[in-house]
């Protein structure tokens, strides 16, 4: 399976959301990956994990800077991809598929309509 | 980007060849092209080109400019020859560190001695104001600011040298390491210095600022078939970090003096008074305070700026003034103050970065130290 671009949701900050059913699965954008380059460390969140729309989960670490994750979506944390942090080049091959984060079991995907849709990010992306 | 911030004449070139840019001490640079890690490999295997024109460049003519430098530096400049690069350190009164600068002596092709002083693009504007006074009591040394007429160019690595070669005189590639020369690079005027901020060889020229595009592309065209990268401030940092090459802000300032921040080469304190002699003398006589470490971290997280370094009873010990991932060493290192008490190599430490510990021991400086030295 391979998921495209056109069917993710994003949130202003770079982090993607696939959503199937009433779970998100969580990751950041291919743009994300290319401002940060040079990807050293991940901080993984954890199943059993309440995460909040707008609010960290984890963070993404460079040679140059730390950035801090935001979820998406609000929820609890139901599977990570924990072999992503040690395979964190996966993020520059294959960013929305085996490069996914987090799957988030979502208590309110009403807060899935403020998300931008593929081609809104793209153009927030051309500006920045 | 602010409309007040200075330009390189390089500018346009980093701009045209997808660098990223940003603020840096007043200037738009280049932080990176391809990558800080591809552009430090490139630097360590082979070669990076760099821009450092924001860099301040201020020379002193006249018989007694010696004079003036050496009552400014902790290096002794009276008995420098023509030729001859020193790194040295400028202290207020006190001892604190206003900068760390590099002093050259040079012979102009009239015949004319001076000196050059290369100052921290940072600190340029109130170096210039701290020597002002000095100058009104040497009234025959005459002072210029060169830095907006000229750029600098660093091209390091292992085949720094050798791309170099077709374009410098001959007597230019064979300069000492901490040598320097008044010469020409395809018959336009050119400083060729053999220093650098990378822990590997390589040259630093000052050129005319108009010059200054074509020397830039002359040195990418010799060097493209030995690997050579242009290199941003970003590969820069990590490079000097590895090189345990201090930097002003993070492990320099007003408050740390050059014996703490292991720095005490610099200083030339017998038969000699200069501003801050007497302070450092004191200084020395006396125990030491905070001194400078290098960290090797547990883990792939680097300890940034400010993190706290704690003892095996979470006591406070200390804290990091520059952190890094090393793609050299392949961990994350830092620098950082620590007590004197505690500053033995090996010693087991532990760093808090944004909340979580992590074990670092405590390694000799510099991390990373050449090989292929020719």
């Amino acid at each position: 399976m391979t998921i495209k671009p056109e069917q993710l949701r994003f949130c202003e900050s770079h982090e993607w959301a696939y959503v199937q059913g009433d779970v998100a699965t969580v990751g950041i954008s291919a743009f994300a990956v290319a401002e940060l380059t040079d990807l050293v460390f991940m901080a993984m969140p954890k199943i059993g994990q309440k995460v909040s729309a707008g609010q960290e989960f984890g963070e993404v670490e460079s040679v140059k800077a730390v950035s801090p994750m935001y979820s998406p979506v609000t929820g609890e944390v139901v599977d990570v991809n924990d072999p992503l942090a040690n395979q964190l080049e996966t993020l520059n091959s294959d960013p929305y598929d085996a490069g996914w984060i987090m799957k988030v079991k979502m208590s309110d995907p009403s807060e899935l309509e403020k998300l931008l849709t593929w081609e809104a990010y793209q153009k927030q992306c051309g500006q920045s | 980007m602010s409309p007040q911030l200075a330009s390189t004449p390089l500018h346009s070139w980093h701009q045209s060849h997808g660098a990223r840019m940003a603020e840096f001490a007043g200037y738009e640079m280049p932080i990176q092209y391809e990558g800080i890690v591809a552009e430090h490999v490139a630097t360590r295997t082979a070669a990076g080109l760099f821009d450092i024109s924001h860099m301040g460049r201020l020379r002193f003519d006249g018989p007694r400019a010696d004079q003036l430098l050496d009552h400014l530096l902790t290096r002794r400049v009276m008995d420098m020859q023509v030729g001859q690069v020193r790194y040295s350190l400028m202290c207020n009164e006190e001892g604190g560190i206003l900068d760390d600068v590099l002093v050259s002596c040079l012979e102009s092709p009239s015949g004319k001695v001076y000196f050059l002083l290369v100052v921290n693009a940072g600190n340029h504007a109130k170096i210039v104001q701290w020597i002002k006074p000095h100058l009104a009591d040497f009234p025959d040394v005459e002072f210029f600011d060169a830095t907006e007429s000229t750029a600098m160019i660093a091209v390091q690595g292992p085949q720094a040298i050798e791309i170099c070669k077709p374009l410098l005189p001959s007597n230019s590639i064979s300069l000492g390491y901490y040598k320097a020369k008044v010469t020409d690079q395809m018959s336009k005027p050119c400083i060729v210095s053999r220093t650098g901020y990378t822990g590997e060889d390589g040259l630093e020229l000052i050129v005319r600022k108009e010059d200054a595009p074509r020397v830039w592309e002359n040195i990418l065209m010799a060097g493209r078939n030995l690997g050579i990268k242009p290199a941003g401030l970003g590969a820069r940092d990590t490079l000097r970090l590895e090189a345990g090459m201090p930097l002003y802000g993070h492990e320099l300032d007003e408050s740390i003096n050059p014996l703490q921040a292991g720095l005490g080469f610099a200083c030339n304190l017998s038969d000699r008074d200069f501003v801050g002699s007497k302070s450092l003398a004191d200084i020395k006589a006396n125990s030491p305070v905070a001194t400078r470490v290098g960290l090797k971290l547990a883990g792939k997280r680097a300890a940034r700026q400010g993190a706290s370094v704690l003892d095996h009873d979470s006591r406070i010990i200390g804290a990091v003034t520059s952190g890094s991932f090393s793609p050299t060493l392949d961990c994350p290192i830092a620098m950082a103050y620590i007590h004197p008490d505690i500053a033995q190599s090996g010693a087991e430490l532990q760093v808090d970065i944004r909340g979580s510990i992590v074990p670092a021991t405590i390694v000799p400086l510099p991390f990373y130290k050449r090989t292929n030295t020719k």
